[in-house]
């Protein structure tokens, strides 16, 4: 349950930036290419935020896209696991995104 | 961690080897909140409609940005050092603490180790008695550990310069996989007993991985285990990766992982 670790990561950014400032709502950018499950990171953030002055806020989780630039073909695709392999069948990839684990915004008072 | 709701980080608890006391370090939040406060807060807060009265801050930030800043750190310290760092993964009873305990026994002097595993310190004293210094980090409820628990084992622990330092990690093949802990290398450990379907299992470990050590290969025989499938799989997830088989009972192999390791 990673989940728990990202979701006290979440709460000690914002805090650190918003100060004690109430905040409403939370907006993060989880990668479909990271291990993060939202339905666990929804839950975990509620148990994370209890106490603190995220306590209450609403999570809201914009899951991107997996993309790959592949070096043989010259071309960026869609991948839709880890499995990364271009559609022309090369391996040789590199992530162009997927990986991302950020607080986008918050909504404070 | 918090009893009643999981909730919360408790301090983990680095014990070295061969001390009777504990260091508790306890960091962060404290655990005081239960599901009766959460009602409590409930009512703290009347209904009012904050929605009209809130403004929107651009934050762009990295969520294990605090992480990775101290696995950074933590790898300026070795690195400066010379001391390589071997971050060893697996699910539970792969043989990660005997593969230790033989490599420790045979490339004698200049190894050092941080078990981590959520409660105990049976791995560390196995360590201590295959004649290397450990810590070991207790994660409590912890399903992993972090860079700021490998700072702090590191101030216990003070390995030598130019020492070889592994950081067995708590046994999981998911969660480790993500916390950067300041290592040289990932090596992810899979016991033939576990199943060839590993890598397309946990494929996240194995995308993270820099090597894969096939272990219990005395076993192949009363098993039905297909060493090249891990290897074509693991490979399909992860290209750059290599693969050993060995066995840590036997020591078949071993010398491979050795050499290996001088590499690095």
């Amino acid at each position: 349950m990673h989940e728990l670790s990202i979701a006290e990561s979440i709460v000690d950014s914002v805090v650190q930036r918003t100060g004690g400032r109430r905040v409403h709502v939370v907006r993060v950018r989880v990668g479909r290419l990271t291990a993060v499950v939202p339905d666990a990171l929804r839950f975990c953030f509620e148990l994370a935020t209890a106490g603190t002055p995220l306590e209450g806020a609403r999570l809201e989780v914009d899951q991107t896209d997996a993309r790959v630039h592949c070096r043989a073909c010259e071309k960026d695709v869609a991948v839709t696991d880890l499995l990364l392999l271009c559609d022309c069948g090369s391996a040789d990839v590199d992530v162009v995104s997927g990986r991302e684990l950020q607080v986008s915004s918050v909504e404070v008072v | 961690m918090c009893s009643t709701c999981g909730c919360g980080t408790d301090g983990a608890r680095i014990t070295v080897a061969g001390h009777e006391h504990t260091h508790d370090h306890i960091s962060g939040r404290t655990d005081d909140h239960s599901l009766d406060r959460a009602h409590e807060h409930a009512h703290e807060h009347p209904h009012e409609h904050p929605v009209d009265r809130t403004h929107t801050l651009e934050l762009e930030v990295a969520v294990l940005a605090r992480n990775d800043h101290l696995a950074e750190q933590n790898r300026a310290w070795l690195t400066e050092r010379g001391i390589r760092a071997l971050n060893l993964m697996s699910s539970p009873g792969a043989g990660k603490t005997t593969l230790l305990e033989r490599t420790i026994a045979e490339s004698g002097t200049g190894v050092s180790v941080i078990e981590g595993d959520q409660e105990t310190v049976f791995d560390a004293e196995r360590i201590r008695a295959a004649g290397a210094r450990a810590v070991q980090v207790n994660t409590g409820a912890g399903c992993h550990l972090d860079a700021d628990m490998v700072r702090r084992a590191l101030e216990e622990l003070r390995p030598d310069p130019a020492e070889t330092l592994f950081i067995e990690n708590v046994g999981n093949l998911v969660c480790p996989a993500l916390f950067d802990l300041g290592e040289a290398r990932k090596v992810v450990v899979i016991s033939v007993t576990e199943g060839d379907d590993k890598p397309l299992k946990y494929p996240h470990m194995f995308a993270a991985a820099d090597l894969v050590l096939v272990n219990k290969i005395d076993l192949l025989p009363y098993v039905d285990f297909d060493v090249h499938r891990v290897e074509r799989d693991a490979r399909e997830l992860n290209p750059g990766l290599d693969l050993l088989p060995v066995s840590a009972r036997t020591g078949e192999n071993l010398t491979d992982w050795y050499d290996w390791i001088s590499q690095i």
